[in-house]
């Protein structure tokens, strides 16, 4: 899942400095399951909102609701009868909806309640990490399933730097180094000979180097 | 030099006095099973606490949201306690520890949004305990006291 964090209170606050009515939208996928954008703190961050603005004596008035999703037209158009009343959207959605707020309503305030940070996995209740750089080009058939585009700090994809130390990152020892990982993954699975192929250059054009990525399939268009 | 007041007068004074000193609102979420419990035998054993205090009974800790507590704030308490089993004597097990980590990042939200995060308190306190619960309410008075009413109100 796409996983996020709201932003600091503060922040938000600044950022609706002089609007009057919001609508709070939060976005019942990925945030809701990393517990950032769900139904549930849209509530909290509305009445904080209420909170910090009537402290400040500038009262506000807040719509609150939540979308299954704001990345697909059918759930973002469901807005469009109401939009026009609110001075500014605060979207609790990655920065995916926001992006197609701003495209769907030209003549309306999008701004984010959350800092979108990677993709990964809840480890535990209430601890995420990332997995996938979403880079375009996925080898993980070569590397044990591991990725190091990903969980290497440093991106490397021909074994660990000289910075691994007991299976840990020199960048931060609380990370684990994702070439030892692949090492002992593929030697617990006898594919250790896997590693002797040496990974060409990888093409970042398909990743954000290459600009804005899309994808097309004639076979689903209506 | 000022004409010396009456003795009634000097009592009407003192009751305005008395009725305009700030006496705070004070939410207290308590489990069913030990706080609940500690509070109705500070109850049957006449102890004094300050009037301040509203309790809301809770089948445990464990219940109690955020969103509860954010609420109580905006509504106008002036603060809010939780008070949970001892630790390791919940009936839910780990109810008063969830009550704890919830209520930490409580403190961290009012503490962002301006209100002052020692608004908000645990307390965990045995049934048999009810010099404990006067204690706290006591200590939650006299602290917000000190930093005055909710703000929003």
């Amino acid at each position: 899942m796409i996983v996020a964090e709201r932003k600091p209170i503060q922040e938000i606050l600044s950022m609706i400095s002089g609007l009057r009515k919001i609508l709070i939208l939060g976005c019942k996928g990925c945030v809701t399951v990393c517990s950032a954008g769900s139904e549930r703190e849209v509530m909290i961050l509305a009445t904080i909102i209420r909170m910090g603005r009537k402290k400040k004596d500038e009262p506000i008035e807040l719509v609150e609701r939540t979308l299954v999703r704001q990345c697909d037209p059918e759930f973002i158009d469901q807005l469009s009868d109401s939009i026009g009343q609110f001075d500014a959207v605060l979207s609790m959605a990655c920065g995916v909806g926001v992006n197609f707020l701003a495209d769907r309503y030209p003549k309306t305030i999008a701004l984010p309640a959350v800092n979108t940070k990677f993709y990964g996995v809840a480890e535990e209740q209430g601890v995420w990490s990332e997995r996938c750089a979403g880079c375009g080009d996925c080898i993980l058939n070569l590397t044990g399933g591991l990725c190091p585009v990903a969980r290497c700090s440093k991106g490397l994809f021909n074994g660990p730097c000289g910075g691994s130390v007991n299976g840990k990152c020199e960048i931060n020892p609380d990370i684990n180094c994702v070439w030892q990982l692949i090492y002992d993954r593929l030697k617990g699975l006898n594919q250790l000979d896997k590693l002797d192929e040496i990974l060409p250059v990888k093409d970042w054009g398909v990743s954000s180097h290459g600009g804005p990525r899309k994808i097309v399939r004639e076979d689903l268009k209506i | 030099m000022g004409q010396q007041m009456t003795q009634p007068e000097t009592r009407v004074i003192k009751g305005v006095n008395k009725i305009m000193e700030f006496q705070p609102k004070i939410e207290a979420m308590i489990c069913t099973y030990c706080t609940y419990t500690a509070a109705d035998m500070a109850g049957s054993q006449r102890l004094q606490y300050p009037p301040t205090v509203r309790i809301v009974k809770y089948p445990c800790t464990g219940r109690v949201s955020i969103l509860h507590i954010l609420k109580a704030f905006e509504a106008g308490a002036d603060a809010v306690f939780v008070g949970g089993c001892e630790i390791g004597s919940c009936h839910f097990v780990e109810g008063n520890l969830r009550a704890t980590e919830r209520v930490a990042y409580a403190k961290k939200l009012l503490a962002e949004t301006g209100l002052g995060g020692d608004r908000l308190e645990m307390f965990y306190i045995g049934a048999s305990d009810p010099h404990k619960f006067v204690e706290a309410v006591t200590q939650m008075t006299e602290r917000v006291k000190r930093m005055g009413p909710n703000p929003l109100k």
